[in-house]
């Protein structure tokens, strides 16, 4: 019995440990790019994790019984005759429970640091529009009680484009050009039907829903040029309809800018 | 008065057809109605997988270069709705809930025999009227979620039928849940308690509430939609003041709760396979029967979970989380329970063990990636990405497909008296479960990388996962060949199956192959 346990322990922690090798040294993510993404990679760690030890333990049950309780040759005899167990019963009942709570909690305070539990102002301040109801898509943590940070773009959607609308200098690119390090707020808006603007490498999506502009709040964390992508089927030629985002440093963001501004002109 | 019911009966059965044709007659005989869900749901399932072999050869090279764009949006919202509404839907109710649950309650038939033909035979008109809009002006192009506004925008007739035709289907299912509801209740035979119902009994029960109060939902929503479309109404159109959020609340309503509707009917089917190819009673039978009920009780407030990215409020998004989450326990109860079901038995290794423990397999891994997705923060990222086509290909075709199989190899012998083959039953078994998984599996790395889904075209750098996946999509469509050789050449050339062909010592496996049914080991009298 003592040796059956021995065994027990041995193989599960060999299954951890195996679970938990693979957690950390398989990297399933694109590029971490923006305050958001090592935030989630924390959570999707734990997850994965989590889900190993579940998806081993479960499989290894399943192939080991097939093994060992396979039914002999001309055998017509039955298994025993064993039709359940309380304990069992309360202990995986209670078990994936506590590991449920644990990571529904778990996961509550990562979207709390996302910023996403902050409920916005309507009719914000800087982009009040007519006192339309302004919806909050996830948002950034830091600078928590004002859901706008300090470079405020309007995106429009439309089939089969993004359009980025500087409203500081009254221009409107094809590409969304960025300050590295800095908390940027999009409203979107969306012309026809529902589409959605998602940067894998930063780890924010939000619906654009025609009819209810909504912000969205990052900052991006690493230069370089990163895809936007429509993410809900809004046509024909949804799978096209892609854009870039530019993160640069401050100085060629400002020369960028200045380039295109209408309003010194 | 019951002699006079049974005399008109008796008339009515005399004018039925007899051998092959009744298959096609609006015949009353809920086996015959079984068989007809479940060849119907197959020709469909051929249709449907011919679809999305559409959709894998498209997705081999990064470019839009197969199909033109507006027909791969037509297919795949066909390939959605057909595998939904035309398979596996009315094949694990229908076909199976037909076939045994009056064998199982010990009714002669089910309580309503005639509403049970005509919910069978709204499915074949509407299912050819799905196809054939194609011809028309092109079948919908919105996705099998037929979100406003793109689905008030997009080519009117194809969209009117596509609801005509989810309509009828609805219709079908309600008939089917209605009467399953009043058979397990009303018809079971004097002195079977509820609580010795076989299992299937109970998922069906469970599924037929879910179908009973959520599919309603459904079809007034598509008849708002239709008013949208038809009628120029504005109820979800923003350009009128309407809200394309509410659509999604109403849709998800249903359809998340369709999901259970796909797949508890396959826990049930399990429970009653294993424990016969296993050699010993169901683990749990009382847990298990609250796990199904505590999944339909969930079930029904989750539905949110699909629309965390809609600009849904923080703490709407908390409890769909945390209500979706939870679901993770009764349904982990039950995968327990089974494996505690292997343990200690004598297991026959044969074509239909390996469908449900592949079952097993596939849907554990279908749920853990279902319990991250529950997680706001982690399914933010990866909502309608290629992440979520697989995780709910790991349910329905990992779960419930691999059940459906698992089921036609344990009861064909019943069915059809001839037992089917087993190599070729191996031969399908291997082909489905590599194809599967390596059709499938990628497709996690490829959402969580950047690829979202219902695209025809995408990043270059996904085009190597993309051939790896098609090429599993090769295999699932080569594994159909055996699979169909096996049937067709065992119905005249099978071994002669006989009263006991899996070796049940039971009485009552050996009459109706009944399984989990506790008489069977209720007092430890399984093995004497």
């Amino acid at each position: 019995m003592l040796n059956k346990s021995y065994y027990l322990i041995l193989i599960i922690s060999i299954i951890i440990g195996i679970s938990f090798w693979i957690g950390f040294n398989v990297n399933l993510l694109p590029e971490e790019a923006s305050i958001n993404a090592p935030i989630y990679d924390e959570l999707f760690k734990i997850l994965f994790i989590i889900g190993l030890i579940l998806f081993i333990g479960m499989t290894a049950l399943v192939i080991y019984s097939l093994f060992k309780f396979r039914k002999k040759e001309g055998e017509f005899g039955d298994g025993i005759a064993l039709e359940g167990n309380l304990s069992l019963e309360i202990i995986w009942t209670v078990i994936p429970s506590i590991i449920v709570l644990f990571v529904g909690i778990y996961s509550y305070n990562i979207y709390d640091r996302m910023g996403g539990m902050n409920e916005l102002n309507h009719n914000h301040e800087t982009m009040n529009t007519n006192s339309e109801k302004i919806w909050a898509g996830i948002s950034q943590a830091n600078n928590s009680n004002s859901g706008l940070g300090e470079t405020a773009i309007e995106v429009s959607a439309m089939q089969f484009a993004f359009l980025f609308n500087y409203p500081q200098g009254e221009f409107i690119s094809g590409e969304l050009h960025v300050p590295v390090d800095q908390k940027i707020s999009i409203k979107m808006e969306s012309k026809d039907v529902i589409h959605a603007f998602w940067i894998p490498e930063f780890r924010i999506k939000q619906d654009i829903i025609p009819g209810q502009p909504t912000i969205l709040n990052f900052t991006p964390t690493k230069i370089g040029k990163y895809p936007i992508i429509c993410a809900e089927l809004c046509g024909p030629y949804h799978g096209g309809m892609r854009a870039s985002i530019i993160v640069e440093d401050k100085s060629d963001y400002e020369r960028w800018f200045n380039q295109n501004n209408k309003t010194n002109l | 008065m019951t002699i006079l019911i049974d005399n008109k009966a008796k008339l009515k059965e005399s004018l039925q057809p007899k051998g092959f044709l009744r298959y096609f007659s609006f015949s009353l005989d809920h086996k015959v109605i079984g068989i007809q869900y479940l060849v119907c749901g197959f020709l469909f399932y051929l249709v449907g997988g011919t679809l999305a072999s559409a959709i894998r050869i498209e997705l081999i090279s990064p470019l839009s270069d197969f199909l033109p764009r507006d027909v791969y949006n037509q297919v795949l919202t066909l390939h959605g709705t057909i595998m939904i509404f035309l398979w596996i839907v009315p094949v694990v109710n229908g076909a199976f809930g037909n076939y045994l649950i009056p064998f199982y309650v010990g009714a002669r038939d089910m309580a309503f025999p005639r509403l049970n033909a005509v919910a069978f035979w709204l499915i074949p008109p509407s299912g050819l009227m799905l196809i054939a809009s194609y011809f028309i002006e092109g079948a919908a192009q919105s996705g099998w979620t037929a979100y406003p506004p793109l689905s008030i925008t997009t080519p009117q007739s194809g969209q009117i039928i596509w609801i005509l035709s989810v309509l009828l289907l609805g219709g079908s299912s309600i008939f089917g849940g209605i009467n399953f509801i009043v058979t397990i209740l009303k018809l079971r035979r004097p002195g079977l308690k509820l609580m010795n119902l076989p299992m299937y009994c109970w998922a069906m029960l469970g599924t037929s509430i879910l179908v009973v109060l959520s599919t309603p939902v459904l079809a007034g929503t598509l008849i708002l939609l239709s008013f949208d479309i038809v009628a120029h109404t504005g109820f979800f159109n923003p350009a009128l003041g309407g809200n394309v959020v509410v659509y999604q609340h109403l849709f998800w309503f249903y359809s998340h709760p369709a999901v259970y509707i796909m797949v508890l009917p396959a826990f049930g089917l399990v429970s009653e396979i294993l424990p016969i190819h296993c050699r010993k009673p169901l683990f749990g039978y009382t847990t298990m029967v609250f796990s199904i009920m505590g999944i339909v009780v969930l079930g029904l407030v989750v539905w949110a979970h699909h629309m965390f990215t809609s600009g849904t409020p923080p703490w709407m998004r908390l409890f769909f989380t945390i209500a979706t989450a939870f679901i993770a326990v009764p349904t982990g109860i039950k995968f327990f329970n089974w494996v505690a079901t292997m343990w200690g038995g004598k297991i026959s290794l044969n074509s239909a063990m390996l469908f449900s423990c592949g079952f097993i397999i596939n849907f554990v891994f279908g749920g853990i990636t279902g319990v991250a997705l529950a997680q706001v923060p982690f399914d933010i990222h990866v909502h309608d990405t290629y992440f979520v086509v697989a995780h709910f290909h790991y349910i329905v075709y990992g779960g419930s497909v691999f059940v459906i199989f698992s089921s036609i190899y344990h009861w064909y012998p019943k069915v059809v008296g001839k037992l089917l083959n087993e190599n070729l039953g191996y031969l399908h078994f291997a082909l489905t479960f590599i194809g599967f998984n390596l059709c499938f599996a990628p497709q996690h790395w490829l959402g969580l990388n950047g690829m979202p889904r219902r695209v025809a075209e995408y990043d270059p750098q996904f085009q190597f996962v993309n051939q790896i996946s098609s090429l599993g999509a090769l295999f699932m469509a080569i594994s159909t060949i055996p699979f169909l050789i096996n049937i067709i050449i065992s119905i005249k050339k099978g071994e002669i199956a006989g009263n006991n062909p899996w070796k049940g010592l039971n009485p009552r496996m050996v009459n109706d192959f009944s399984s989990s049914c506790r008489k069977l080991g209720r007092r430890g009298s399984i093995s004497k």
